[in-house]
C-alpha cells in the first residue's frame, strides 16, 4: 500500500498541494481526477520521487521512500510521464530493454531478455519491436513505453496522463491492458486521467482533486455523482447508468 | 554496415592517418624530427579524446545536442587567466616562460571557477542544467568582455601573444604538459568509471533516469565535474577548441547511429583524432604553419553548425 501523509508541495509561494494525506490500495487501478492545475500530475511525481514533496511522507509497504536506496525503488515502483520525447535513435525491443536497468545496471542477462520478450509479447509489439521510436506512431510509442515499465517489473505502476493524444481505439485498448495487468499480474496502477468516463468505467478507485486538496476518494459510484462532480469542475453534469457504468454526459 | 564495423572502419582511418602524419616526407635529422612528430601525435589524441569524450557526456546530459562545454565559459575563462597573467606580469615574466606553472594555473583556476559555479547552482534539491548554462553563458561573455578590455591596455607585442593563445595550436606543444595531461587523464578515467553504466539511462531524460534508479542529481554533479576537468586539461594542453566537441559528437551520432555510449564515445573519439591529425596535417605540409589548427576546425565546424540548424529547423 502507498501511503501519503501531509504531503505539501510550493511553487513560488502558491500551493499546489496541500496536506494530502492518502491510501493507495493494493492490487487496484485508482484513477486521479480533477480540473488542469489541481496538483494531479504534482502528486503523481512527489510519490516517484521525481519532485521532492516541501512537507509530509510517503511510504510504499510500510517503508518511507527517502529511505529506499533508488536501485530498490525502481524494482518496486515506476512511473510513466505524459510527455516522453526521446530523441535517440533507439529501437522498440531497445527502449524495452532499459526496464530492465534497475536489476541488471545495463549488463542484460539472459533472464532480462526473457522478461524483455514477455513485455513485447504482452503489449503485441513483436511485429515493430525493431522498428525505431521516431517511426512509430502515437499509439504504438504509448505501447512501447508501457511495455518497458512491465518489463521493468514493478509492483506499482504510475502511469500520468496515458490516453494524452490517443483515439478511443487506442485508448480502450490501453486501459484494458492496464485491467489486465492488475487482474492477471496482481500489480497495482495509479493513472492521471482527464476523461471522467474512463476513470468511471475501468477504475476501482477514484480519487478527485481540486487545488491541491483531496475533494472526495472512493469508488467510482461515489465519486462519479453530480454533486461532486459540480464541486470539482464547476459544470453541471449529468449522470447516466448504461449496463451498470455510470457515464457523464456533459456535453 | 553496423556500428561495430564503423567504428572499427574509424580506427583504421585514425591509424593510417597517424601513420601518413608521422612517416611523410620524413627527412633530415630523424632523431629530431621523429620524436617531435610523435609527441604531437601524442598531444592531439589526448585532446581530441578529452574534448570528444566530455562533449558526448555533457550532451547526453543536457539532452541537447547543439550545446557544448564551451557554453559554461570555459574557453573565454583560458583567455582571460591567459590575459591576465601577461596584464600583470608582462609575456616575458616567469609564469608566462615556464609552462608548467602556466599550464597548472590555468587549469587549477578552470577546474575551481567550475566547482564553484556547480555549488552555487546545486545547493537547491532540484538541478536544473539550462540554468547552469545560462550562468556559464553570461560569465563567459563577461570573461570575454574582460579579456578584451585587458588587451587594449597592454602593449601592442604583449597583445601578439595573447593573440597567439587564442587559438588552438599543437605546432608548440610541451612534452612535459603531454605527460602530465596523461596522468590526470587517467585518473579522471578511474573516477568517472563507476558512473559510466549510467550514460546510456541518462540520454533517455531526466524523467526516465529516476524512474530506471538513477540517483540522478548525483550522477550529474559528478559527471559534469568530469566534463569540466577534461576540458580544462584539454584547453590548457592546447588552447580553445572546445568547437571541435560539437563537430565530432554529431558526426559520430550521425555516423554510427546508435545509442550505445560506449560506441559513441570511442567513435566521437576516433573522429576527432581523424580531424585534428587531418587538419594538422593540412596546417604543415599545405599552408605551411601559416595558420593553426583551430581556424581550419571553426572553420569547418562552423559551416557544419549552420548545417545542422538548418537540418533541425526543417524538421519542425
Amino acid at each position: 500500500m502507498v501511503k501519503v501523509k501531509h504531503l505539501s508541495k510550493s511553487y513560488n509561494n502558491k500551493k499546489v498541494i496541500d496536506d494530502v494525506s492518502l491510501n493507495i490500495p493494493k492490487g487496484k487501478i485508482t484513477s486521479f481526477i480533477g480540473p488542469n492545475g489541481a496538483g494531479k500530475s504534482t502528486l503523481i511525481s512527489m510519490i516517484t520521487r521525481l519532485i521532492a514533496q516541501d512537507n509530509g511522507e510517503i511510504s510504499i509497504d510500510g517503508d518511507n521512500i527517502s529511505k529506499i536506496k533508488n536501485k530498490d525503488l525502481a524494482k518496486t515502483i515506476s512511473i510513466l510521464k505524459q510527455s516522453n520525447s526521446i530523441n535517440l535513435k533507439l529501437t522498440i525491443r531497445e527502449l524495452i530493454s532499459f526496464g530492465r536497468f534497475p536489476y541488471s545496471q545495463g549488463k542484460l542477462t539472459k533472464e532480462d531478455w526473457e522478461k524483455v520478450d514477455e513485455a513485447i509479447e504482452y503489449m503485441e509489439l513483436e511485429s515493430i519491436q525493431d522498428k525505431y521510436l521516431d517511426e512509430l506512431s502515437g499509439g504504438q510509442r504509448q505501447r512501447a513505453h508501457i511495455a518497458m515499465v512491465i518489463a521493468q517489473d514493478t509492483e506499482y505502476i504510475m502511469l500520468d496522463e496515458p490516453l494524452n493524444n490517443l483515439d478511443m481505439r487506442h485508448s480502450v485498448q490501453i486501459m484494458k491492458i492496464l485491467r489486465q495487468l492488475v487482474e492477471e499480474l496482481g500489480k497495482t496502477v495509479v493513472i492521471v486521467i482527464h476523461d471522467i468516463n474512463f476513470a468511471s468505467c475501468y477504475s476501482d478507485n477514484i480519487v478527485a482533486l481540486k487545488d491541491g486538496k483531496v475533494v472526495k476518494h472512493g469508488q467510482p459510484c461515489d465519486v462519479i455523482d453530480s454533486c461532486v462532480l459540480k464541486e470539482i469542475y464547476e459544470m453541471d453534469i449529468d449522470i447516466k447508468e448504461i449496463n451498470d457504468k455510470r457515464i457523464c454526459v456533459y456535453f | 554496415m553496423d556500428y561495430k564495423k564503423k567504428t572499427i572502419t574509424l580506427f583504421v582511418i585514425a591509424i593510417a592517418l597517424i601513420f601518413l602524419y608521422v612517416f611523410w616526407d620524413l627527412t633530415g635529422n630523424i632523431d629530431y624530427v621523429l620524436p617531435r612528430r610523435l609527441i604531437k601525435v601524442l598531444a592531439i589524441i589526448l585532446t581530441g579524446g578529452a574534448i570528444a569524450f566530455a562533449t558526448t557526456v555533457f550532451m547526453t546530459i543536457a539532452n541537447n545536442r547543439i550545446l557544448t562545454p564551451s557554453i559554461m565559459g570555459l574557453d573565454s575563462l583560458y583567455l582571460l587567466v591567459q590575459t591576465f597573467m601577461i596584464y600583470l606580469f608582462g609575456s616575458n615574466s616567469l609564469v608566462m616562460m615556464n609552462n608548467n606553472v602556466n599550464y597548472l594555473i590555468s587549469i587549477g583556476a578552470m577546474i575551481l571557477f567550475s566547482l564553484v559555479l556547480y555549488r552555487l547552482l546545486f545547493r537547491g534539491e532540484d538541478s536544473n542544467i539550462y540554468f547552469l548554462l545560462l550562468i556559464g553563458l553570461i560569465l563567459g561573455t563577461f570573461f570575454n568582455s574582460a579579456s578584451s578590455f585587458m588587451q587594449v591596455l597592454i602593449d601592442p607585442n604583449e597583445f601578439m601573444v595573447a593573440r597567439d593563445k587564442m587559438f588552438a595550436s599543437i605546432n608548440n606543444v610541451n612534452t612535459d604538459l603531454v605527460y602530465l595531461s596523461i596522468i590526470l587523464l587517467i585518473l579522471v578515467m578511474i573516477y568517472f568509471f563507476r558512473y559510466y553504466k549510467y550514460l546510456d539511462v541518462l540520454a533517455l531524460g531526466k524523467d526516465l533516469s529516476i524512474n530506471l534508479g538513477v540517483p540522478y542529481n548525483h550522477v550529474v554533479k559528478h559527471l559534469l565535474v568530469i566534463v569540466a576537468i577534461m576540458i580544462s586539461i584539454a584547453t590548457a594542453l592546447i588552447g580553445p577548441i572546445t568547437f571541435l566537441g560539437l563537430l565530432v559528437v554529431n558526426l559520430a551520432h550521425e555516423f554510427l547511429k546508435t545509442y550505445r555510449h560506449a560506441y559513441l564515445i570511442m567513435g566521437s573519439t576516433l573522429i576527432s583524432i581523424i580531424a585534428l591529425i587531418g587538419g594538422q596535417f593540412i596546417v604543415e605540409k599545405i599552408f605551411t604553419f601559416e595558420t593553426t589548427i583551430s581556424v581550419i576546425i571553426n572553420f569547418i565546424g562552423g559551416i557544419y553548425f549552420i548545417y545542422l540548424l538548418l537540418k533541425e529547423n526543417k524538421s519542425w
